[in-house]
């Protein structure tokens, strides 16, 4: 999961990273409280899973109440890349004097982690020039590497030790939480030559949930989401009115592709597993009987050692008990698919040769 | 030959050759039996399966012992085939992998990466392949098939499909073999970050074969595994027709799609970022899965001139 802003600062003063004073809130009656307690003047940043606030003015200085009034809402309102804000965190202004990039990532061809340093930090990782890597291994990272990278990094002084110091937490965080990412960005020189942590981003591993309890309240899902999870689906909502269902997240994602090619607007994506049976098409159905904008759904099923009869009944059990009254496309590949169609003959799902032929029947459909 | 084919085929001196045998981690689970099934009515050796607190049992004729090291002792095997939980799967990779398995596939989805990442370097201690986590397997078309694919998109052949993604793989296969080509070789290496054979190893594998016509890549966002193998190809002067097909141009960034592996941060892992260096190759990149065999006729007219 991505962590937040405020969630990953948790992390790191759990772990002694040092941070600026700050307080999350998710109300404006919070945040005034949360004003009072940090004294003026304070940055106001939104809190969204995505990168990009700042050029989209989702931090904004303030230094008085009449200023928080105006802005606080304001903040609040804003939707970066798609996504409302999930909290606001106020937080002190640092008296920086220059900003570095540290982070230590699941390096994927590598297969092992690495570090990654810059002394000239604060934009977006793809801009960071002059990068320092080094790989290593699981995540653990020596002293003597820590140093290595200080002195790379052409530190002095304090910034010296402090980033010795906060490499080495980092890396514990990245262990014992299972993160693919622990980055700071900026990583701030202060008035003082000391180090303190300007932003931060944690992902940890989905799949590594079970073992992490204590990372559970920064799990953020939609109530479709958690439902979809719990019968073993994947589901990723788009803004679109054209539901898509397969099995598979390539075929899936290949459908989604096509649909986007013919011009359709894609709803979700929805992968309902490597199998599919009658039950995990009537679960697909209800998961998406519940999204609104959906005008119409788009299946598209490689059966193979599934019978496609086998999802066609999914189908007609969804009809039967009223659950969708929707138009569905529907390509099944697999054994059976003669009598699949038999099956579904009088119903409001029609099924087709390829998938091309499903699509651009959808793309009609759904106009009507 | 090369080392995968030893291990999957044999040599024709070989008393088991064409019949390898394999041991099934997880044997009697509801996935696990399936597919044991299916294995063995595709022609599969399945020689031996392991379930603690079932041995002496059997299924389906397959004896079933308490732990890999038996199951090795009794049969010989250096394949195994893992069905067991994602949160069992480090453990049962350790056992089969000190047991003396050469080639394990390892089936289950959700695995963490760090237990991924600790079962990699017990590997590679012991020179062992691993295929997966989260793949579909691998299989000689006709002769031996250790994975979940159905078994009618393939047929034998002269061309290698290596794959991210299962259920793309029976498809691009399938439009293959409908188009007369044959498969050598398919592999999927699975839709995790971390792949315990990626397409530049299962390239190094592959790429001798000596009646090898052509090989077809079925990519998907996320990671840089395609435009690594696009550089490999560029590198080695390897002159055989290569066709793409990469899944997830309309993806949103910073969204999972379906495979933990399938997730684009900025450039790093999109589609086009895939796309251009597989250009850069003169490698031809599908724009749907059914123009593959279009594409890949096409390279192989012009390579025969």
């Amino acid at each position: 999961m991505r962590l937040l802003e405020y969630q990953a600062k948790e992390l790191f003063k759990e772990y002694g990273i040092k941070v600026p004073p700050s307080k999350a809130s998710k109300d404006i009656e919070q945040g005034r409280k949360d004003a009072k307690e940090l004294g003026y003047p304070f940055v106001i940043k939104i809190q969204v899973p995505v990168g990009g606030r700042g050029k989209a003015g989702g931090i904004q200085k303030c230094s008085s109440d009449d200023e928080f009034e105006l802005k606080y809402p304001q903040v609040m309102e804003m939707t970066i890349k798609g996504e409302h804000a999930r909290a606001i965190l106020l937080e002190k202004m640092a008296d920086i004097k220059k900003e570095l990039y540290l982070s230590l990532f699941l390096n994927r061809s590598k297969r092992c982690y690495t570090i990654i340093a810059s002394a000239e930090g604060g934009v977006e990782i793809e801009s960071v020039k002059n990068q320092i890597i080094k790989e290593v291994g699981l995540g653990h990272v020596e002293e003597s590497v820590a140093r290595e990278v200080a002195k790379e990094m052409r530190l002095e002084g304090q910034a010296v030790e402090d980033l010795v110091d906060f490499l080495q937490k980092l890396s514990k965080l990245t262990i014992e939480k299972e993160a693919e990412l622990a980055e700071i960005n900026p990583l701030a020189i202060v008035a003082d030559g000391s180090l303190l942590a300007l932003d931060g981003k944690v992902m940890t591993d989905d799949n590594a949930n079970f073992r992490h309890e204590e990372l559970q309240k920064y799990q953020e899902k939609s109530a479709l989401e958690e439902k979809a999870e719990k019968s073993g689906f994947s589901l990723v909502e788009l803004d679109g009115n054209i539901a898509v269902v397969g099995n598979g997240a390539g075929l899936v994602m290949s459908t989604l592709d096509m649909l986007s090619d013919s011009g359709g607007k894609p709803a979700c994506f929805l992968d309902v597993g490597g199998g599919a049976t009658t039950e995990s098409v009537y679960e697909a159905l209800t998961l998406i009987s519940k999204m609104d904008r959906v005008k119409g759904i788009l299946v598209n099923l490689y059966g193979g050692i599934v019978k496609t009869t086998t999802v066609a009944s999914g189908f007609l059990k969804a009809y039967e008990d009223n659950l969708i009254d929707l138009p569905v496309f529907a390509r099944l590949m697999g054994a059976a698919s003669d009598e699949a169609k038999e099956m579904l003959k009088d119903s409001k799902t029609k099924l087709y040769g390829t998938v091309e032929e499903a699509i651009n029947a959808a793309v009609v459909g759904v106009k009507k | 030959m090369t080392e995968i084919f030893d291990l999957l085929k044999g040599n024709p001196s070989d008393s088991d050759y064409k019949k390898k045998p394999v041991i099934v981690q997880g044997i009697t689970g509801k996935f696990g039996s399936l597919h044991t099934k299916l294995m063995i009515e595709y022609g599969t050796n399945i020689a031996a399966g392991v379930t603690p607190g079932k041995g002496g049992q059997s299924f389906e004729g397959v004896p079933i012992y308490e732990n890999v090291k038996e199951a090795v002792d009794a049969t010989g095997a250096k394949i195994s085939i893992v069905f067991v939980p994602a949160k069992f799967f480090l453990s049962a990779a350790k056992e089969a992998l000190e047991a003396g398995i050469k080639l394990l596939v390892a089936i289950p989805e959700h695995v963490p990466v760090r237990d991924t990442l600790e079962t990699l370097e017990l590997a590679k201690k012991h020179g062992a392949i691993i295929i997966g986590p989260n793949t579909p397997g691998i299989m000689i078309p006709e002769i031996i098939k250790i994975g979940i694919m159905p078994a009618s998109p393939f047929k034998a052949g002269d061309i290698v499909v290596l794959s991210k993604s299962g259920t793309l793989l029976y498809e691009i296969s399938n439009s293959l073999t409908q188009a007369g080509f044959g498969q050598a070789i398919t592999l999927g290496i699975g839709g995790d970050p971390i792949n315990g054979t990626r397409l530049i190893d299962a390239f190094d594998m592959v790429k001798d074969l000596p009646d090898l016509r052509g090989m077809v890549v079925v990519g998907e966002i996320g990671g840089d595994a395609e435009e690594l193998l696009a550089q490999k190809i560029i590198d080695s002067g390897f002159k055989k027709p290569v066709v793409a097909y990469i899944a997830g141009r309309a993806a949103p960034k910073e969204k999972r799609m379906g495979h933990a592996g399938a997730i684009v941060y900025g450039n790093y892992g999109s589609a086009e970022s895939k796309v251009s260096m597989f250009n850069k190759a003169n490698i031809p990149v599908a724009k749907r899965p059914v123009e593959v065999p279009v594409l890949l006729a096409t390279k192989l007219g012009s390579s025969a001139d």
